[in-house]
């Protein structure tokens, strides 16, 4: 983008839409994923996990496996139990909350199918996986745990006998009077709401592996969090932080999955250790399913109460949240993430939310793309959705009487958040008009005229969300166990080349090129002169990772800081080079001139040769440019916009099909419109994934039986439309680059999107829900008013039909 | 154990294998060929595509040995002259990866697409390629992509499809 500025035109990066410096290596195959590194002398690790949900483990007889030709070890959970610790929870949301111990091999008993039991240590992975056949193990089944409600009557059979209970927290958020809104209320709408379980499938499955040096170890795995491992692998293990190294090398996605210390990386570290030779291990797809973290699982019980013109008096929340077998990182935190976004963008006196985390025998929950927002927009936008049809309002028009308007911003919500800005008029506007909203309700109401089996629906999701994670003072207030602060540094080398080095941990987003758009800006240098460097503790000392939308929002802006600071030592070596006084100079595409004579100046390349050699530099100032600097946001950021889905639903077969899909987000400023843009269409497909496609079914002995792609169904480029993508742009006012995060925004706005569409074209059958995923069975069953299936009953799932509940 | 003599992106390869060694295994631990990956162990996410005498195959779904006698291209073998193949261009310019690991794949599958049909539709590609997935694009730039680099390679002189 060229901008012409009084007499000089200079290129501004940010805001262009820069083709990625990341491609090159992963388009050609030359790229560094964990799996492909293979060190001399690497052992490779399998597991075998446990076959039930729920049993004690009374013998495990590993004699005839270490035999095998080609395993040099063996190990029980017994064997590592004196110092393989507990996995890390950093989030004691109550003071009272229930919190077991987490082994991350299982000793004495197994809590979820899946769970690893021992490991096998051999030359190749075939070895490995042929000696897990060897491991004799004797398990004492116990009873499952699946139904959450269940889980929580008296006498109900127990996930952690020893906790007496399966409840592991109640968490509590109050504000306005809530009896006083529901008091008399016009209207008042109750719902129940299941968010069922996902799993997030990131394309590169986990792996891992360690390489053992003297006392010191270098991990590398497919991890989103090198810096929090880091910390988290020296706690666990009590092996010294500074003797840890890990290495996030390209990294194949993540989604929240690789935001988590999980068992198997202290395992490979632990038997790095013992066994002194490098160590990896590479999940199967099937394995991951089981064991990689999941996400979702609630059940909402709402109620709204609103007056009769639509406006809305309070909202009353009630979920139970599955944490699963364990409580991991962030586990029982997620939903309370989405503590705060019940009330969206609306208005009202009162918002009462209480969360239950309960314990299943299931793979522990904890982060997927959104954590907490997804399922409270989902919640609020159906509500609204609910409201206008009882209402017999627009489902626009009652959203409009209840947001807030562009004028009224910074506001305090109910939830006692205050969203800096916002312009939720311009976004719908503007959607409105991409999607023809008048010509497709004619439509609508042609089709319910003629009484077409095929039916059309609109949806409405008006959505906004909280993140750029997270100023430090409300992670404290929240009890989270660390900091939301983001760290950069910029280093001027001697022939003007420049290196960025980020504490963010980009796994496909792009920030190499972003971040360079942003420092080439702020210093004047070429986009092509800088090189970003991450992922790795030995050369990104300082970092807080990448999840909750919180990379350019808090790690950009700290990136944007340290080039002001660099700016600033080099305009005093640059004074002083010419003679001038640091007030006289000014600094505009990557010079320093001063004020009334152009011709008089130095480049910033210029200045940083200058301040490597020394020689001639003003008194008491060190010899480099370079600077760093931590960035921690006052506030979180609060992306915004509009998404209108419709859907043809065919009554006679329950199939629908997305006709038309625009979504209008505001992000703020943007770097990189085209990395947006691929931000956005990417969380679409995960939300709309959510609405028609995913479900993790356990059946009701505690199997998972969606382990593989073929049961799982995530959704290929012929299950998707095209979409149509546009942007409001109001700077948030929280940080000086003005941006707002958008990793997060798709996903948590599209859901709803959908399944409103689908409800508002059944409407007239009578149905006013449809349990996601909204498969073709789930639609036909309620068109014909049939109760609605629960989780681990037919019609969850798809794929090959095995997802049919009892087997 | 049966010997297998297999070309590779050019060069020839004579090897003892175990019968039940996957391709995607030959390629990635024995020839060090680790640009092809592994996205599952049911052959549903087409990350490990590559081309067997012209048409693509999952090689997590061949056995090395089924693979005697083949001219195997992956996404390594694109491009060796030193210019990027139509489609890595494509996929580059139309900014059809995020997380990159299912692009091996996606861009030999696409290849096999074309060969079919040199020119297809929006929605031939996406039926096309219902056999690759990825989760981070969301299909709609791999779609424009496949499409730009079918009309680059019609007519090398073509720089744009019409959408």
């Amino acid at each position: 983008m060229t901008v012409q500025e009084g007499d000089a035109v200079t290129t501004q990066e940010v805001g262009s839409p820069r083709k990625r410096s990341e491609d090159a290596r992963l388009i050609t195959g030359r790229t560094r994923w964990t799996d492909n590194m293979t060190p001399a002398g690497t052992l490779h690790m399998a597991f075998v996990r446990s076959p039930h949900a729920h049993a004690r483990i009374t013998r495990v007889d590993t004699s005839q496996a270490k035999g095998r030709p080609g395993v040099v070890a063996v190990f029980s959970g017994a064997d590592l139990a004196e110092e393989q610790g507990s996995l890390p929870c950093a989030w004691v949301v109550t003071e009272d909350m229930k919190h077991p111990e987490h082994p991350p091999m299982a000793v004495n008993e197994v809590r979820y199918v899946g769970e690893p039991v021992a490991c096998v240590v051999a030359r190749d992975k075939y070895a490995a996986v042929d000696a897990l056949e060897e491991i004799d193990i004797d398990y004492e089944p116990l009873p499952a745990v699946v139904d959450m409600d269940a889980a929580l009557a008296d006498g109900a059979d127990l996930v952690h006998e020893d906790l007496g209970t399966n409840k592991s927290y109640t968490w509590v958020f109050e504000n306005g009077d809530l009896d006083a809104a529901m008091r008399d209320a016009p209207v008042v709408i109750e719902r129940e709401y299941i968010q069922q379980r996902l799993i997030p499938t990131a394309m590169e499955p986990r792996s891992v592996l360690c390489v053992p040096e003297d006392e010191d170890y270098t991990l590398y795995s497919a991890t989103q969090i090198p810096h929090i491992l880091r910390l988290m692998l020296a706690t666990v293990t009590g092996i010294p932080e500074h003797r840890l190294r890990v290495v996030a090398p390209d990294v194949g996605g993540g989604f929240g999955s690789k935001l988590q210390v999980y068992g198997e990386e202290v395992l490979a570290l632990l038997i790095a250790r013992r066994l002194g030779r490098p160590v990896k291990w590479t999940e199967s797809r099937s394995e991951g399913n089981m064991t990689v973290h999941h996400g979702r699982d609630q059940i909402q019980r709402l109620t709204l109460a609103a007056e009769r013109d639509g406006r809305i008096r309070g909202l009353k929340v009630n979920l139970l949240a599955d944490m699963g077998a364990y409580l991991m990182l962030v586990t029982p935190g997620i939903p309370l993430l989405g503590a705060f976004m019940f009330n969206g963008i609306y208005k009202m006196d009162a918002l009462s939310f209480t969360c239950t985390g309960v314990f299943t025998t299931k793979t522990p929950t904890d982060a997927y793309r959104g954590a907490g927002r997804p399922e409270a927009t989902f919640a609020i936008e159906r509500l609204m959705d609910e409201l206008a049809a009882e209402l017999g309002i627009d489902a626009i028009e009652v959203r409009r009487r209840n947001w807030i308007a562009h004028e009224e911003f910074p506001y305090e919500t109910i939830a006692g958040l205050t969203y800096d800005t916002g312009n939720y008029e311009a976004a719908t506007d503007k959607a409105l008009e991409l999607f023809e909203y008048d010509k497709l309700r004619a439509e609508q109401a042609d089709r319910r005229e003629r009484q077409d089996p095929v039916q059309l629906g609109i949806g409405v999701s008006t959505f906004t969300e909280m993140c750029g994670l997270a100023p430090s003072r409300v992670l404290g207030s929240l009890s989270y166990g660390a900091g939301g602060w983001e760290h950069a540094s910029v280093r001027v080398l001697p022939s003007g080349k420049v290196e960025v080095v980020t504490g963010s941990s980009p796994h496909g987003q792009g920030h190499a090129t972003a971040w360079a758009q942003i420092a080439a800006d702020r210093l004047g240098v070429p986009w092509e002169d800088v090189k970003v460097l991450h992922g790795d503790t030995a050369i990104s000392p300082k970092g807080m990772d990448t999840y909750g939308s919180r990379s350019l929002a808090v790690g950009g802006v700290a990136l944007y800081s340290a080039c002001e600071k660099v700016v600033d030592k080099a305009r005093k070596v640059a004074a002083h080079l010419l003679e001038a006084s640091e007030q006289d100079l000014d600094f505009s595409g990557g010079r320093f001139s001063v004020r009334g004579v152009q011709q008089e100046g130095k480049t910033i390349q210029e200045v940083a040769l200058a301040a490597f050699a020394a020689h001639d530099l003003p008194e008491g100032i060190e010899p480099s440019l370079d600077s760093d600097a931590t960035f921690d946001p006052e506030n979180f950021s609060f992306p915004h916009g509009t998404h209108l889905c419709a859907t043809e639903v065919d009554t006679e077969t329950g199939m629908v099909k997305i006709r038309k899909y625009v979504a209008v987000d505001d992000v703020g400023t943007v770097v990189n419109p085209l990395i947006v843009e691929g931000q956005v269409h990417g969380g679409l497909a995960q939300g709309i994934a959510q609405a028609l496609y995913e479900e993790a079914v356990y059946d009701t002995e505690g199997n998972l039986t969606t382990t593989t792609m073929a049961d799982y169904l995530i959704p290929s480029a012929a299950d998707l439309p095209a979409f149509t993508t546009d942007r409001t742009e109001t700077p948030a006012t929280s940080n000086p680059l003005g941006v707002k995060g958008v990793g997060e925004a798709g996903t948590i706005a599209s859901t709803p999107a959908v399944v409103n569409a689908i409800v508002d074209a059944l409407r007239p059958h009578g149905v006013n829900d449809v349990q996601m995923p909204c498969t073709p069975e789930r639609v036909w069953r309620a068109l014909r008013g049939e109760a609605k299936p629960r989780a681990a009953e037919p019609g969850a799932g798809g794929g090959l039909g095995s997802a049919g509940g009892d087997q | 154990m049966p010997r297998i003599r297999v070309e590779v992106d050019g060069a020839t390869y004579e090897d003892e294998v175990e019968p039940r060694l996957l391709l995607v295994h030959y390629l990635r631990e024995r020839l060090g060929k680790v640009g092809t990956p592994v996205g599952c162990d049911t052959s549903n996410c087409g990350a490990c595509t590559v081309l067997m005498d012209g048409m693509s195959v999952k090689s997590c779904s061949v056995l090395a040995v089924q693979a005697d006698g083949s001219d195997v291209t992956t996404v390594e073998g694109l491009g060796i002259d030193g210019t990027p193949h139509p489609m890595q261009r494509a996929f580059h310019e139309e900014h059809a990866l995020q997380c990159g690991y299912c692009t091996p794949g996606m861009i030999m599958a696409s290849l096999d697409l074309l060969r079919e049909n040199a020119d297809p539709s929006e929605e031939e590609v996406r039926d096309g390629l219902e056999g690759n997935l990825c989760r981070c694009t969301g299909y709609q730039n791999i779609v424009k992509a496949v499409r730009r680099a079918a009309g680059e390679m019609r007519d090398p002189a073509e720089q744009e499809v019409t959408p």
